[in-house]
């Protein structure tokens, strides 16, 4: 089995050695003359304003929160995938027991609101049905 | 398996421990604690190639999916949510080292005696695909750990949004 | 000894199969895109159509400046680009370009796909990170959320072609859909292994950030995404990884949806695999570049929503349907 997984790690370090290579090639011929305007972060020709090092929306976490947990179901089914029809209708049931059970969860998710990209306060969930789409509310 | 791969075998072994144990360190000592996570990256990879020398093809694979793809952005975003990541004061005031290292060498020492205790046997060297028999093992003789591991993934994804959502403002 | 030869020499033609790829594929997209809007696209260089644009433009690229900025967190700055062309060059290790043109077939290829894919996203993160730019960051955040909430409904309408063929291996799935067209797995258990194909499909667009899903890189908002501050070679691996994923996405579907290198009819068997193979995965690249110039592009949380209320449900019952079917039909 290592010998199957050998041309894969070959791959993994030619990816990484090609990199290098080309870098390397292109550091010799490319010139470097660095000053400080061009050294400068970009930000659309103005002086950039404080650290892009901020503090982000918590909406990304709570995603990959989410993804993490079907993340390692998807692992599950992988080798159920494979298997199930030699073990016939019960393997089915069980993986199908597993799928609803997890379903179940995004129906909460979602019922709770926490699918939504955009999170109204709950007053105005009821008032209006469009998503007002101002400026504070796209931010991230 | 001829010598001179698995004399290839063998290097590449030591070069995959020695990315996991450096990176490791990184992680540990590394000022920064968004070198730290990124650390990780190298770590978790190193440990799923000893698993492929260990002929755990699948849970090699799965370590890559849930650990670099899921864990490590998780432990990213987390740490984009924390105020002044930059600010490395925060991680370097540490008041406790001299308790702390006592403790790391203690829990080292016991674990290399453990190590130094156990007799391993070398298992037989199954060249037969594990995910196969991971499948059926799931599906038979572990069911019912199987089924408990989706209400523990319901209760985890229930918990850890609930959690979050208290966290969340209304217009951050 | 001889086996390792074999792979070294394969790695070779893969590595330059890609660059020939990317080369034509960028001078392609620009052609087409100037011909669906009515102009001409590049012209100039090489005489006919401007078929040399792209040498000339990696040459440009080659010899430009690197330039690392000031504030930025340099030795995450260097190593991003590595990271992001490990994830990808390792997806061509398990691809099928033949019957006996593969790099390694794995009994668990399909799975191992789908993890080497996921280290891209941290390669993104780790670029616009340290970038120390607002643009870099917002677009890498964004493409990170998306590139991990699109995965999931890959993973399970990926699972289709695996329940259909009973395993993982790559050349094993591609043999399940020899002998011709209607054994490929877009028409198997009508019309649950269709579902899966466009879900697969519609999920990679946006697991490539490509319009209309190319919300992380909206160059009128975030001017370059995660690779604004990079330039010369460097911002060329990003853009090289770009392209190269446009076709791993389009081989996998080829190869798991429609038959890989197996030939559409029987009679036409003497047709080399290879050229099957990479005839279909053109068209599902055609289709996707084809895409970028038709559609708008959607906003952040449509394209959320789109994942997490239709992509993922619709995935899993048909999952449920199409292994329930395997079981009962088959």
């Amino acid at each position: 089995m290592f010998g199957s997984f050998f041309p894969v790690i070959l791959f993994l370090l030619a990816a990484g050695g090609l990199v290098l290579v080309i870098l390397f090639f292109s550091s010799l011929i490319a010139p470097h003359r660095p000053n400080p305007a061009k050294n400068s972060t970009y930000e659309c020709g103005e002086v950039a304003e404080g650290s892009s090092w901020i503090r982000f929306n918590s909406r990304f976490y709570i995603i990959a929160l989410i993804f993490i947990i079907f993340d390692v179901e998807v692992v599950f089914l992988y080798p159920w995938a494979i298997v199930y029809r030699h073990l016939g209708f019960w393997a089915w049931l069980e993986m199908a027991i597993f799928l609803v059970i997890l379903l179940t969860g995004l129906a909460y998710v979602w019922a709770k609101g926490d699918l939504e990209w955009i999170r109204l306060p709950e007053k105005e969930t009821e008032s209006s049905a469009e998503t007002p789409l101002t400026p504070d509310n796209l931010r991230n | 398996m001829n010598v001179a791969s698995s004399l290839f075998a063998q290097i590449l072994f030591v070069v995959f421990a020695l990315l996991t144990v450096v990176s490791a360190a990184v992680v540990v000592f590394s000022p920064r604690i968004i070198h730290s996570a990124f650390g990780l990256l190298f770590t978790f990879c190193g440990v799923a190639a000893l698993y492929v020398f260990l002929y755990a093809d699948f849970l090699a694979v799965t370590q890559l999916l849930i650990y670099v793809g899921g864990i490590l952005i998780l432990i990213i975003f987390g740490l984009l949510l924390t105020q002044r990541v930059m600010d490395s004061k925060y991680f370097e005031q540490s008041h406790q080292r001299i308790a702390a290292g006592v403790l790391g060498v203690v829990l080292a020492g016991v674990l290399f005696g453990v190590v130094l205790a156990t007799p391993w046997t070398q298992a037989p060297r199954p060249d037969t695909p594990t995910t196969e028999i991971i499948g059926v093992s799931l599906l038979t003789q572990y069911l019912i750990p199987f089924e408990m591991a989706s209400m523990l993934l319901l209760v985890a994804l229930i918990g850890a949004v609930w959690l979050a959502r208290t966290k969340r403002g209304h217009h951050e | 000894m001889l086996d390792v030869i074999l792979t070294i020499a394969y790695l070779v033609g893969v590595i330059s199969f890609l660059f020939l790829f990317v080369l034509f594929a960028v001078w392609f997209e620009r052609k087409l895109s100037g011909w669906m809007q009515d102009r001409l696209g590049p012209m100039e260089t090489g005489g006919f159509q401007g078929w040399l644009q792209t040498i000339a433009d990696a040459i440009k690229l080659l010899l430009k400046e690197d330039i690392i900025p000031e504030q930025a967190d340099k030795p995450l700055f260097r190593l991003a680009p590595y990271i992001i062309f490990i994830g990808t060059l390792g997806a061509f290790a398990v691809i099928p370009f033949g019957a006996h043109l593969i790099g390694s077939d794995l009994n668990i290829g399909l799975y191992y796909i789908i993890a080497i894919s996921s280290i891209i996203a941290i390669g993104i993160l780790m670029a616009g990170w340290s970038s120390n730019n607002k643009w870099s960051l917002y677009g890498a955040m964004r493409s990170a959320a998306q590139i991990i909430s699109y995965e999931i409904p890959i993973g399970l309408s990926l699972l289709v072609p695996a329940v259909m063929a009973g395993s993982l291996s790559m050349q094993t799935l591609v043999a399940a859909q020899g002998g011709g067209f209607w054994n490929w797995n877009f028409l198997q258990a009508p019309p649950f292994g269709l579902i899966a194909f466009i879900i697969y499909f519609w999920a990679s667009v946006a697991e490539v950030n490509r319009t209309p899903f190319d919300i992380p890189e909206g160059e009128s908002e975030l001017v370059a995404g995660y690779a604004t501050e990079y330039s010369g070679m460097r911002y060329a691996m990003f853009f090289m990884s770009e392209y190269a994923n446009l076709f791993v996405v389009s081989a996998i579907g080829a190869t798991l949806f429609l038959g890989g290198w197996s030939s559409p009819l029987p009679f036409l068997t003497f047709i080399p695999g290879p050229i099957w193979f990479l005839g279909k995965s053109m068209v599902l690249v055609f289709i996707q570049m084809w895409l970028r110039w038709t559609l708008p592009r959607l906003r952040v949380d449509q394209l959320m929503g789109v994942c997490w209320k239709v992509f993922l449900p619709f995935s899993f019952l048909n999952l449920i349907v199409v292994s329930f079917w395997m079981l009962w039909v088959k």
